[in-house]
């Protein structure tokens, strides 16, 4: 079995690896890099808890194969808070004790900023079924989709604020992450 | 095993065609990598078609569209204009898993894994869709109902693999929808899917239909006398009754842990049914 090297970008990151051809980006993710933020529950595609985003898209990081990455654009949930700064789904998800063993946060945070970067309104059943692919055997999901509501909220508050304060933002001038952002919610 | 991720078809027709051993194509991989883990294919070579220019494109051809074999079902909801012109194919293909497989999975996957309840597939056949098989000989155009020939098993040759679906363009005046029946509201794989398209003429009259019903047989079945049972009708009860016992007439189905074969081939006649009611309403705008 002849080794693939693969040159990639995570998190903002340029990153190198070299894996087995039959390994997921999981594997690769939690075993030769050291992210063991995404979390294997199935392996299968069932669970969600290892959800990732490639390209913008929020996919199943074990479904996925490591030597299929190169070239593209990776973010897990080791990129979500900013330093000592969480980001306000995981606030809330604090704030609602929408979590209790952890195992399928991660993956309901990757999959939660994901519909709120598409929409940041969304209604409860929007909300349920876009996070349909994340099993949580703890919470009963009340608690998560009421922490992602909540945060919906308070993202449209202060976008809101933001909008009246600087109506003409400057994306030239936002950092590369958030411009990309930016144009994510745009398109 | 090998990965490999050509930049043109030839290149992969190569490879496949030389291939010795199991040869799987990468597109979506949301079947190929299970079937991976779980042990049930050990390939020696898995061909990754992402480079290949064209295959995650959705392209305007004829009036009618033609979709890449990498293509996922995010993309093809997100385009917008198939789904409009074949809304049946596009809820179909958007049914399978949850927003995580909708990222990756494909129309193309869908159909080689030749699952009898894939369910783009019935939707697919109704709407007239072919396939653009690439291989060592030439390229063929191939009805959608042919690629399928038993569960797991496709008509394709060595070193053949699928590089696009094509769906014509719709006649004016014509509906189409597809339902299943899942013991849930999501995330489950189909007892029964039917998928149909009907065109209907200024009066209401249907005037073409084609009906395809999945998970009740070896591989989804185009049902001609369900055709036949709507056609010159405004499909009026006795016109659906009609249709129903056709459909259930034609259901083969097993029994499995999903449901009886009573339980299915009753299903399949009351999911045409309600099938047809939304493609025809859509066929009268």
């Amino acid at each position: 079995m002849s080794a693939v090297h693969v040159s990639t970008n995570i998190n903002g990151d340029d990153v190198e690896f070299v894996c087995r051809p039959d390994e997921s980006l999981l594997d690769v993710l939690r075993d030769r890099l050291g992210m063991t933020g995404s979390k294997e529950g199935c392996g299968t595609g069932d669970c969600g808890a290892c959800s990732v985003e490639l390209d913008g898209r929020l996919v199943c990081s074990c479904l996925v194969m490591g030597a299929e990455v190169g070239g593209h654009k990776i973010e897990t949930i080791e990129g979500m808070a900013q330093g000592d700064k969480l980001h306000p789904l995981q606030q809330k998800f604090l704030e609602h004790a929408a979590l209790q063993c952890g195992i399928c946060t991660p993956g309901f945070l990757v999959a939660a900023r994901n519909l709120l970067e598409r929409n940041n309104d969304p209604t409860e059943t929007e909300v349920r079924y876009w996070l349909a692919g994340n099993l949580c055997r703890c919470t009963g999901y009340d608690k998560i989709v009421r922490a992602v509501l909540d945060t919906a909220k308070d993202m449209r508050k202060s976008a809101a604020k933001s909008s009246a304060k600087k109506p003409a933002a400057k994306k030239k001038a936002a950092p590369k992450k958030t411009a990309k952002k930016g144009a994510r919610h745009a398109a | 095993m090998r990965y490999e991720a050509p930049d043109t078809i030839k290149a992969a027709v190569g490879l496949l065609s030389k291939a010795k051993g199991t040869s799987r194509i990468l597109a979506g991989g949301t079947d190929l990598l299970v079937q991976m883990r779980s042990g049930m294919i050990e390939p020696d070579l898995v061909v990754d078609i992402k480079s290949i220019p064209g295959m995650r494109e959705i392209v305007a051809e004829k009036g009618g569209y033609r979709i890449g074999a990498a293509v996922s079902g995010a993309e093809l909801e997100e385009h917008g204009k198939v789904g409009k012109m074949w809304p049946g194919v596009v809820e179909a293909t958007n049914l399978i898993g949850s927003t995580q497989i909708q990222g990756r999975a494909t129309m193309v996957g869908n159909l080689c894994n030749a699952s009898p309840a894939a369910d783009s597939v019935p939707a697919m056949i109704a709407a007239g869709a072919t396939a653009r098989v690439v291989g060592p000989k030439r390229t063929r155009d191939v009805p959608v109902e042919d690629i399928a020939k038993a569960p797991g098993k496709t008509s394709l040759a060595k070193g053949e693999f699928v590089a696009s679906i094509f769906l014509p363009k719709a006649p004016a005046r014509t509906g189409s929808a597809y339902l299943r029946f899942i013991p849930r509201t999501e995330m489950d794989i189909a007892v029964v899917g039917a998928g149909i398209a009907l065109t209907v003429n200024a009066k209401g009259v249907i005037t073409a239909a084609k009906v395809s019903l999945g998970a009740v047989a070896a591989r989804a079945l185009v049902v001609d006398a369900c055709a036949k049972a709507i056609i010159g009708s405004s499909l009026d009860d006795e016109a659906l009754d009609r249709l129903a016992a056709a459909a259930s007439a034609a259901a083969k189905p097993i029994s499995d842990k999903r449901g009886t074969v009573d339980f299915r081939i009753k299903v399949a006649g009351v999911l045409a049914r309600r099938a047809a009611v939304i493609a025809y309403d859509r066929a009268r705008g």
